[in-house]
């Protein structure tokens, strides 16, 4: 038996793997991909699957049957399963996000002492950061994925990346999280906090820091960093091996993206950029793609013949021993050129994504696509459709 | 809904992946031709607007790209030295590479300072009136509240101080409905629908700025009433395709059946617009605001051709 080089399918690529990581542009289905994948791999591969999202809508958890605050592993009820028409051979277990909590949670391990992790938690600046400003999701995702791998007590854990203004922030995140506490400017500010000389405030850079920002909120600023720097050590050592874990070869990334030209562009641009950081990159899932039969040959001149014998046409299905004795030429006119005129206007859109398709120059060895479903994805049974359209590509 | 453009600020937003860019662009081209002096600014510098006008990439000095449009994009480090330069009177000679870089810093840990520097450059072309109307490319809707509210946040945690003054006269700006408004963009789809409820709401809750209008966009065309639809079915019945196969030398099933799933498409989309439409109109009477639909494009490529068509898909329904 020959040995297989790579994985050919998500199927293969789930079974090889610990840690899926979904990501890509914004706006293409990569919560529910990801959630397909995993309710696919509890079904058919068995052992313990979790899926960790970031899901602002609180859609996915929905559609799970999960309760509705966010924070903690939950496992998918079996009546959801039940519901859907499904054994599975393992357990589907889920978590929404919470990055307030995991931020805070962080700041209690890392922080020396109970007193000064309250007192972090307490200040202003910490409260914007960790509540409202997106780009924390960030760094609190692989975060806490790095800390349920650890755990040790899943088979699979697939993460949806949260919504940021470029994937590749995404990427970024531990290493910015890494320099942001190294910075000599970390230092250069809090200086004047730490030591109390009192010719610093004359030095240019202090002086022009206080006019533009005001000495109060410069003074808040420090402290933020200065009790920030507390848990410095003990960040920065995570970060770096968040990013080790991302690097492992346990962990794969599936790029999700639409066929329209500017996901297709930063999907692109992102999967050249996974292998320049070491990271491997499992797979393309293309989402929401339109139907392959509208691209055979020949259907174009079809519908052209048909927009301009609409008329003929009609006639002869209305003819009184023709198909469709009795019904009004005129109607049927009118649908014939419809049809005709569709085809015209969807074609266009399906040559535009094959050729879009045909031009992603970097394509990894697993391409799955997923139509254009008729109905939303709203209960397992629909993650599960969905899955189904990833799981194993008809190579034909 | 006429009065769209006679806003001076306008914040396009929406769920990622709606067409920002495209109706940002259209807009843009849009008030140009009607003879108003526009800028349009893309904040997150990817470079679509400047596909949008087929042009060289935007940068932070703007560029006139078609008659009275000028287009550019932010940079939070040239900002802030044109702010540096302008507001602190700090000589020209100032080194503002180590200010850059802490300022860099502090942004990654100050709530909204890289906001506030982007909201200010734009509130500062409307206070000067260089232009008649600023039309902005914003970030996406889950962090445009975040923007919009940086001025406020920055008034909670500095007291006093230049900064303090700084932020006044921009809320006044952000705040005044005459002035400015965001325009929110949503495609007839589950999550752009429900992302785009929400964010009104927030955004009437958690900021001082109006709502200007909503756009919905790439709406499917309606093939059939009901009569049609009718008649249809017996097309797609087996003689009906038999006799249209020989007439038009091959099967018709492809055709007929691509005609179905538009038909399904646009039915599914119907449902979620229907749900924006009572969300948004759920309001009194002032609060109500006109839904703008530009139709989807069946076009090969999105650059100026799509352009001009979503700009007068827009002045069609401004006239409305």
């Amino acid at each position: 038996m020959a040995v297989k080089e790579a994985p050919s399918t998500v199927e293969e690529l789930l079974a090889a793997k610990e840690i899926v990581v979904v990501c890509g542009p914004g706006g293409v289905g990569k919560t529910t991909v990801a959630a397909a994948a995993a309710a696919m791999a509890a079904c058919h591969q068995g052992g313990k699957v979790l899926v960790v999202t970031v899901d602002p809508a609180r859609r996915l958890g929905q559609a799970l049957g999960l309760g509705q605050s966010a924070g903690g592993v939950e496992r998918v009820p079996a009546k959801a399963f039940a519901s859907a028409g499904i054994v599975p051979r393992g357990e589907l277990w889920a978590e929404v996000l919470d990055t307030k909590k995991s931020w805070d949670a962080l700041v209690a391990r890392h922080a020396p002492d109970e007193a000064t992790a309250q007192r972090i938690l307490d200040n202003p600046i910490y409260q914007n950061i960790s509540g409202r400003f997106v780009q924390s999701h960030d760094y609190i995702a692989v975060e806490r994925l790095y800390e349920l791998h650890s755990e040790g007590s899943y088979d699979l854990i697939v993460v949806d990346t949260p919504p940021t203004r470029n994937a590749i922030d995404f990427l970024l995140a531990p290493q910015r999280m890494a320099e942001f506490f190294s910075s000599r400017l970390l230092r250069l500010l809090t200086v004047p906090y730490r030591m109390r000389f009192a010719d610093i405030a004359s030095k240019p850079f202090y002086y022009v820091a206080d006019r533009i920002l005001g000495s109060q909120f410069l003074q808040d600023i420090a402290e933020f960093f200065i009790l920030f720097q507390t848990l410095s050590d003990g960040f920065v050592a995570r970060a770096k091996e968040v990013e080790r874990l991302l690097a492992d070869r346990r962990t794969t990334f599936i790029v999700v993206s639409t066929l329209e030209t500017v996901p297709v562009r930063e999907a692109e641009a992102f999967m050249g950029l996974l292998p320049e950081k070491g990271l491997h990159l499992g797979g393309l899932v293309l989402n929401r793609v339109l139907p392959a039969y509208l691209l055979e040959p020949g259907l174009a001149e079809r519908a052209g013949r048909l927009s301009a014998g609409a008329g003929e046409l009609a006639n002869a299905l209305c003819a009184t021993k023709g198909p469709l004795p009795g019904a009004d030429p005129a109607l049927v006119e009118r649908v014939l050129t419809e049809v005709g005129t569709n085809f015209n206007n969807i074609g266009v859109v399906a040559k535009r994504e094959a050729s879009q398709r045909s031009e992603l120059s970097r394509l990894p060895s697993v391409v799955a696509s997923v139509p254009e479903l008729e109905e939303d994805v709203h209960d397992l049974g629909g993650v599960l459709e969905l899955g189904r359209h990833i799981w194993s590509w008809d190579k034909s | 809904m006429a009065e769209l453009l006679d806003h001076k600020l306008l914040f396009v937003t929406g769920k990622g992946g709606v067409g920002k860019t495209t109706i940002t662009a259209g807009l843009g081209l849009l008030a140009a031709s009607k003879g108003k002096r526009t800028l349009v600014c893309e904040l997150d510098a990817k470079g679509d607007l400047a596909s949008s006008f087929e042009t060289a990439p935007t940068t932070f000095e703007e560029r006139e790209v078609a008659p009275r449009l000028w287009a550019m994009s932010m940079d939070t480090e040239a900002s802030l030295r044109q702010y540096l330069l302008l507001q602190l009177r700090l000589p020209r000679a100032f080194r503002i590479g180590p200010l850059a870089r802490m300022f860099d810093f502090v942004a990654q840990a100050a709530p909204g300072a890289r906001e506030i520097v982007t909201i200010g450059k734009l509130c500062w072309e409307v206070r000067e009136r260089h232009y008649d109307v600023v039309i902005v490319d914003a970030v996406a809707s889950g962090h445009m509240i975040g923007q919009l509210a940086a001025p406020q946040a920055i008034n909670r945690l500095v007291q006093v101080g230049p900064v303090r003054q700084q932020t006044g006269w921009m809320l006044e700006i952000l705040s005044n409905r005459a002035t400015t408004g965001v325009l929110v963009v949503a495609t007839p789809e589950e999550m752009p629908v429900t992302e785009t409820i929400e964010f009104v709401g927030r955004l009437k809750t958690e900021t001082t700025v109006g709502l200007a209008g909503i756009v919905v966009n790439r709406v499917l065309p309606e093939l059939f009433g009901t009569r049609e639809e009718q008649a249809f079915e017996a097309v797609c019945a087996p003689a009906s395709r038999e006799l249209l196969a020989e007439e038009i030398g091959g099967r018709a099933e492809p055709l007929l059946e691509a005609a179905r799933l538009m038909v399904k498409m646009r039915r599914s989309r119907a449902a979620h617009l229907e749900r924006l439409r009572e969300a948004i109109g759920a309001g009194t009477a002032r609060d109500r605001v006109d839904l703008l639909y530009v139709p989807y494009l069946f076009l090969r490529s999105y650059g100026l051709r799509s352009t001009r068509q979503v700009a007068a898909a827009l002045a069609a329904e401004l006239e409305n």
